[in-house]
């Protein structure tokens, strides 16, 4: 077992490596740069590029520039500093503090005209619980803002101190659970009732969840139950049970069919199996021949499915990240590229396939404790 | 009138022989004819194509004809069933013509990665050994990649001189992501026929590896290979729908149902039209492919063979038992 994770983990170490140089290679090939536009779109003279380009090493030939990069990744698990985003660095912005901060900053700025960076937010004196916050600069109150941005502030506020890294995780996790724990019992009956109008309404929309797009998924629940019904807030992530119902949903709706779906087939096949009858035969209850001998043995190519699973919902999904406007880091993983952020590209893509590595590994490791019949080597 | 024994003899042998020449894709096709969903899915895909050919001259107005007078129109009959959008383009002609776009990404998307999972898959399958352990190690650490980055190389490498061949080129990157998983599984095929005896039989009577592949491997490994092909469209047709949504796909004015949803989610309180029905296209496009490739699996799957059979045998019976209680409630 011990040698078995080692050899797994030592096999692992070329094929990230390989993944970093095809990576590396692959944005040298895309034409375009970091620079050749800028944040506005206009082109950049070609003298302010050589510059840039000379800052950020990026004149130098490309075999080099990737020992620099590996250097400073595995000496002092540093990403580099952001190409597109001056004064950050790549570790920061998935790391550090949410950026949703400087989104509401943007916000509020293009509101009150005032300098965002130096903004301070405070309670009215004496009106705690309030629906209005004091806007200061540089401790001189600016202006307030109403109910609708305090209640935008509340919104966000909370997962503000969180890093977008463990914003994604945590969407992923949540998602991950409601795919497992609505997808597997839903396989299960339509199992046990195969051909009845259960198994036939199940397989409907577990077929409709795999067929529905999830930024579509997530405008539909936005337009039935935040905007028609008021039941939901339309935005963010954390703050109570009722923001994290919708993402989580919309996010773990395909997820769900396809376990159910799995489930069902692989129920289907192990319920007609020997043992199940001599489990039977020994007068064990049904429940428990379920539940112990057959679910067991069905959960296996469940387990197979989750691994690549939650290496990709575990560092964010774009589309509901961008429908819900929470502050993950699924969004760098358009932008970087769209953007040509070198360094975050890397830092994107490097930790998804770590994530997919690790979480192989751990479904790997899963499938001999639910099948002993599995052996490591 | 009466059957005398020869005619009723040669007609016994007639209906033998029309069993036994029944081949494997007759018999696919019955299959998947006696599955009402796969049914339906079909006659929407036929509907689709219908659209795909009518899209230039049959839709009551052109795609791409603003009509700045009538914007955001919600639905009406019967000149604007589906709405307008901003610029006053007719939601319903709009939605006609993105049939075009899913169609065709579906049918390049799947072609693309049929033929290079083929090549790639059927070298390292034939060859086998150390060839195809690196092959596959190597595929391995292409599923490592997010799709985009993989996409945006492709589109851009791929020349483009007009707005269609450009639009192309998108079906074409879609579609050469797609290539693993049909090499991984026309290699696991290759694998596992090629120690079969007809295999060896053909070897020794000379037949060299192009011709054993083509001739022998390729046609036996085609009912999966068509039937990941089937179950993967939907998945391209998504892709697209996704990259066009960000912004990335279908050029405007050319209109792609991601697009239209990408488009009109802003307003989605006062002109949900906008998301509705371009919403309804993508989800009701995959639901058919969904079912005709579920179909087709279950069509074409040796282990799931029977089933069919057994389960309407049963439903024949049980029906029957339904009719003798009703009649027996009647007389009661």
């Amino acid at each position: 077992m011990q040698r078995f994770i080692v050899q797994r983990v030592l096999w692992n170490i070329p094929v990230l490596i390989l993944i970093t140089i095809v990576t590396f290679g692959m944005m040298q090939i895309v034409p375009g740069g970091p620079f050749t536009a800028s944040s506005s779109g206009r082109p950049v003279p070609p003298e302010i590029k050589a510059n840039m380009e000379a800052k950020y090493g990026l004149d130098k030939p490309v075999w080099q520039q990737y020992t620099n990069y590996m250097n400073r990744l595995l000496l002092h698990f540093d990403f580099g500093p952001s190409l597109r985003r001056p004064g950050s660095s790549v570790n920061s912005m998935l790391f550090g503090p949410n950026y949703m901060v400087e989104v509401l900053r943007e916000q509020l700025r293009a509101t009150f005209g005032t300098k965002a960076s130096s903004m301070t937010f405070a309670e009215p004196p004496g009106l705690s619980d309030s629906s209005v916050l004091v806007v200061k600069t540089n401790g001189e109150t600016v202006g307030y803002i109403g109910i609708g941005w305090a209640e935008r502030l509340a919104a966000i506020g909370r997962f503000l101190t969180l890093a977008p890294v463990m914003v994604s995780a945590q969407v992923g996790l949540v998602s991950i659970l409601i795919a497992l724990l609505i997808g597997v019992p839903l396989g299960i009956v339509s199992a046990l009732r195969q051909n009845s109008w259960i198994d036939y309404v199940a397989m409907f929309f577990s077929m409709l969840g795999v067929s529905i797009p999830n930024f579509l998924l997530g405008i539909m629940l936005i337009l039935l139950f935040a905007l028609t019904w008021e039941l939901l807030p339309t935005y963010g992530w954390g703050n109570d049970w009722k923001q994290v119902l919708m993402p989580a949903v919309t996010l773990g709706t395909a997820g769900m069919a396809i376990i159910a779906r799995l489930t069902r087939a692989s129920m289907l096949e192990v319920i007609r199996a020997d043992y199940i009858r001599t489990a039977r035969a020994k007068g064990l209850k049904e429940g428990v021949v379920i539940v112990r001998h057959a679910l067991k043995n069905a959960l296996i190519p469940v387990t197979t499915v989750l691994g690549p699973m939650m290496a990709a919902w575990l560092t964010g999904s774009f589309m509901v990240e961008w429908v819900f406007s929470i502050g993950g880091i699924g969004k760098f993983f358009i932008t970087a590229v769209t953007d040509r952020d070198y360094t975050l590209i890397m830092g994107t893509i490097l930790l998804y396939s770590v994530a997919l590595v690790l979480f192989n590994l751990i479904v790997d490791i899963a499938y001999g404790f639910i099948d002993p019949r599995i052996r490591f080597d | 009138m009466a059957e005398t024994a020869s005619e009723r003899r040669r007609r016994e042998e007639e209906e033998q022989f029309a069993e036994r020449g029944v081949s494997l894709w007759q018999d696919a096709w019955r299959r998947l004819l006696r599955n009402r969903m796969a049914v339906v899915g079909l006659i929407f895909i036929g509907l689709m194509v219908f659209c795909f050919i009518t899209a230039d001259f049959l839709p009551p107005y052109s795609y791409r004809t603003a009509d700045y007078d009538n914007t955001r129109i919600a639905p009406r009959w019967p000149d604007h069933i589906f709405g307008t959008d901003k610029l006053g383009r007719d939601v319903f002609s709009r939605v006609w013509w993105g049939t075009r776009v899913s169609l065709t990404v579906g049918v390049v998307g799947s072609l693309t990665s049929l033929i290079i999972g083929i090549t790639y898959g059927s070298i390292a399958g034939y060859l086998g050994g150390q060839v195809d352990n690196l092959m596959m190690r190597f595929v391995d650490v292409m599923y490592g990649f997010p799709t985009l980055l993989f996409i945006i190389l492709i589109m851009v490498v791929l020349p483009s001189e007009s707005a269609i061949q450009g639009m192309l080129n998108i079906f074409i990157a879609i579609g050469v992501v797609g290539w693993m998983g049909m090499s991984r599984l026309i290699r696991g095929q290759f694998l596992s026929l090629r120690e079969k005896e007809f295999v060896l039989a053909a070897q020794m009577i000379g037949a060299g590896p192009a011709r054993i592949i083509s001739r022998h491997l390729l046609p036996n490994s085609l009912g999966p290979a068509i039937v990941t092909l089937t179950l993967g469209i939907p998945g391209l047709i998504l892709t697209e729908a996704t990259l066009s949504f960000i912004g990335l796909g279908v050029p405007p004015p050319y209109p792609s149902w991601g697009q239209m949803v990408s488009e009109g989610w802003r307003g989605l309180r006062a002109t949900p039209h906008l998301t509705i029905y371009p919403g309804l296209a993508i989800t009701m496009t995959m639901l058919a492919f969904n079912f005709v490739g579920d179909g087709l699996r279950d069509a074409l799957d040796p282990t799931m063979r029977g089933t069919a059979l057994v389960s309407a045998a049963r439903r024949k019976k049980r029906r029957k038992k339904k009719m003798a209680r009703k009649a027996a409630a009647k007389t009661a």
